[in-house]
């Protein structure tokens, strides 16, 4: 019974993003080299991504399949384009004439 | 924080003075008003602690309905600061202010909320659902906007308003530069409201996607209810970007983080340049649901089939996907290269072809209409050509290289105002009148209407078009006076003439609402306009569960088609008991805990803010354990419900 009502996922969840954010904390309290830091927060960054939406937001569970991939195609359309579309305007093409 | 400036009351100042004594008055006569008449349990019970779609769509109308006022009067004060030369009505620290205000409650606390209140009244009944998904959520999404809204214009009485403009550019806005409390008030105000909008948005994509009545296939869902499925996507996808900007601000501004600074590895460019990542999509989400109004108004008023609905359709999907690559012609002038430029020019070009193709299909409607000309038509038809102006000088500030003669002139001020305002301002008031008798039982006054129609769109024109010319004649924006000798004294004296007939219409429009409650006759059939879509398949005011039996539907227009089918939308289903979402209290006292720490969070008082934020767990803490499953409303209430109301429909 007890066992039932225990939301274990969802501590689980809770202790793995914890642990997640103090790692990648450690980038600016360690002195570490820049491309080091760099793939610590893009791994700690990718695994918290997957925390939140397998263990809080249970996607997979859903019956609904053409909904989830249409969103998560929107999603990753939305993000690359802000993220290189940023380096695009402010690095990449900037005062090239 | 050390400025000399700084102050908490501002007491020097006798326009703000008058403004606070009149707020106190006000706010103080409706305590003891509501006392005197005993309605603070009624106002408990069906308005704070509500959790139903219509009565919060209401709410956000009504806040929306204040901030147009709010943000009207400081267009005016604006008007009449340079409606001659060298005016000494404001001095420029003033005048910064009464921008930065106006845009930043025009856009996100009038416009925004004015469509959300729409939808929300009008979505659910549209796709014959029972409520939205999560009630509760909706509720804690309003009142977290109304506390936004509330710490965003008490700035100007204390610690003084944002004064960098609705866009509140670094280095500018950053400590150095703006030491007041007014850009930490920006930050933390727009960050509250903007959690309610995106917690909006989630629920309105799910209310959408999965509690459409039987039969009602994505494609057979009534324009409207797409355009909000549409806006819904982008404000999921857009907001989180201001979220993380605004927290970034945040952290500069109060913490001594360097993102935005200009030395030290930060980027005072990056926030433009996330600013609009957010604001051009935020331009749509204001825009499309007005598209979508204006669809069921002509259709409606023109007894036709909304022309080309495939093709609306997809130039909506179309449009949530561009919206998202445009951003950059917010700053051509910043220094990127040729390529950048370019390349947002040809995106910001394209993004013209699906907005091109709605004005044709709308025409194509009109197009051997049985027209009858209501208050709300006359609007959705005055629309058509004022936002072409507005879209055409749009395409011409697309063009990079041009943009660099019409970049921050009144060129541009005048082209976003040809669009925001035929674009949203006129459909939300055309909604307001459309759907104000499902709502309420009543129409508004229709001469009342029309005169205000009249008053508010000619002079919209006198008001905007002369600004055109001024921003070519070169009088730049946000610019507090200037000098006779630049000969821009005339055109902005006409400008002010208009500014002060919108108000005037404005009023009328106001006062037949006050007319149209106390005179209006009452109207039986919940069907006054002989309309298409889902919502006026039931009484008119709608009962609380809103259907007695859910429709069944097999076509778009249903209703439409079952009236003159002499059909029933009903087949011979019993009536069941309904299963409905209980009030709570919960959401308005968690978003006065946001209030708390929000407001202590712009003075930087740390302890109080850390106690308020503690308080916000708990309510949601309290929420997790919560045992509330609803309650039923059985048949013999409904039938007695519906007996009352003359019959079920
Ligand atoms: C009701 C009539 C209105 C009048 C007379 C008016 C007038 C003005 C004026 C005079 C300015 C400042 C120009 C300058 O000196 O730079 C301004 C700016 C602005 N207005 Fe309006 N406006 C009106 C309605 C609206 C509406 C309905 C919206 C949005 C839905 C809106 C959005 C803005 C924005 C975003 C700015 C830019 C603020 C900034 O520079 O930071 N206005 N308006
Ligand atoms: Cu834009």
């Amino acid at each position: 019974m007890m066992k039932q009502l225990f939301p274990k996922q969802h501590v689980m969840g809770f202790i793995f993003s914890m642990v997640l954010s103090v790692v990648a904390l450690a980038v600016i309290t360690f002195d570490m080299s820049y491309k080091m830091g760099m793939a610590i927060l893009l791994v700690t960054a990718i695994a918290q991504a997957l925390v939140q939406l397998l263990l809080f937001m249970h996607i997979g569970e859903s019956e609904d399949k053409g909904t989830l991939y249409t969103n998560i195609i929107y999603a990753v359309f939305v993000g690359v384009v802000t993220i290189l579309g940023t380096l695009f305007t402010m690095i990449w093409g900037y005062q090239i004439y | 924080m050390e400025s000399h400036e700084q102050q908490f009351l501002i007491l020097n100042e006798p326009m703000i003075l008058a403004a606070m004594i009149s707020i106190v008055v006000g706010g103080l006569s409706l305590v003891i008003g509501v006392t005197y008449f005993k309605k603070w349990g009624y106002l408990w019970r069906e308005w704070i602690t509500t959790v139903d779609h219509k009565k919060i769509g209401v709410m956000y109308i009504l806040v929306a309905l204040v901030m147009l006022f709010r943000g009207g009067v400081d267009a005016l004060l604006m008007r009449g600061q340079t409606a001659m030369p060298e005016n000494g009505l404001l001095d420029a620290q003033h005048y910064n202010e009464i921008f930065t205000t106006h845009g930043v409650i025009m856009i996100l606390f009038m416009a925004m909320p004015f469509i959300i209140g729409l939808m929300n009244v009008v979505t659910p009944l549209q796709i014959g659902a029972r409520d939205v998904a999560f009630p509760r959520l909706n509720s804690v999404s309003f009142w977290l906007f109304a506390v936004g809204a509330g710490l965003f214009n008490i700035s100007f009485i204390i610690g003084g308003s944002p004064d960098a403009g609705w866009s509140a550019y670094f280095p500018l806005a950053s400590l150095e530069f703006s030491p007041t409390v007014g850009n930490n008030y920006y930050a933390i105000s727009l960050q509250i409201a903007g959690l309610g909008t995106l917690a909006t948005g989630i629920n309105f994509l799910v209310t959408i996607l999965k509690m459409r009545a039987p039969g009602m296939t994505l494609m057979k869902m009534p324009m409207f209810t797409w355009s909000i499925l549409i806006t819904n996507v982008i404000i999921v996808f857009a907001f989180p970007v201001l979220t993380v900007a605004l927290a970034l601000m945040t952290m500069d501004r109060q913490f001594g983080t360097k993102f935005f600074t200009m030395q030290d590895g930060g980027m005072d460019m990056l926030w433009a340049n996330l600013f609009w990542v957010w604001g051009h999509p935020e331009v749509y989400i204001v825009i499309l649901p007005a598209f979508g109004i204006y669809s069921e108004i002509i259709s409606t008023f023109a007894r036709k089939n909304l022309f080309g609905y495939k093709s609306m359709v997809v130039s909506m999907v179309a449009i949530s996907l561009l919206s998202f690559l445009v951003w950059a012609h917010h700053f051509y002038t910043m220094g990127q290269g040729v390529m950048v430029n370019s390349f947002f020019s040809i995106t910001t070009m394209l993004i013209a072809v699906p907005t091109g193709v709605k004005i044709f299909n709308w025409l194509l409607t009109l197009h051997k209409g049985k027209i009858t000309f209501t208050t709300p038509m006359l609007y959705s038809l005055a629309f058509i050509p004022i936002f072409t102006i507005g879209g055409v000088t749009g395409v011409m500030l697309a063009m990079a290289s041009a943009d660099y003669q019409y970049h921050n002139t009144m060129f541009l001020v005048a082209h976003f105002h040809y669009v925001l305002i035929p674009g949203t301002v006129f459909a939300v008031i055309a909604g307001f009148h459309f759907w104000f008798p499902k709502v309420f039982g009543f129409r508004l006054n229709e001469k009342l209407g029309k005169l205000a129609f009249w008053f508010i769109t000619i002079s919209f024109n006198v008001a905007f078009f002369p600004l055109f010319i001024l921003g070519l004649n070169g009088m730049t924006r946000r610019m507090y006076t200037y000098s006779e000798s630049t000969g821009y004294g005339p055109l902005n004296m006409l400008s002010f003439l208009g500014a002060v007939g919108l108000g005037i219409g404005f009023i009328i429009l106001v006062y037949n609402l006050y007319w149209s409650i106390r005179y209006s006759p009452r109207d039986e059939t919940g069907d006054p306009w002989d309309a298409r879509s889902l919502e006026w398949a039931t009484h008119g005011p709608v009962p609380f569960y809103n259907f007695a039996r859910i429709p069944k539907i097999n076509e778009l227009d249903a209703f439409w088609y079952a009236k003159r089918n002499n059909k029933s939308l009903y087949d011979d289903r019993p009536i069941e008991k309904i299963h409905m979402p209980n009030n709570s209290g919960m959401p308005f006292l968690m978003s006065g805990a946001f209030f708390g720490a929000g407001f202590c969070l712009v003075f930087s008082w740390w302890i109080p803010t850390i106690i308020f934020t503690i308080l916000i767990f708990v309510f949601m803490a309290l929420r997790s354990f919560e045992k509330d499953h609803g309650y039923y409303v059985s048949v013999e209430e409904i039938e007695r419900i519906e007996r009352e109301l003359g019959g079920e429909k």
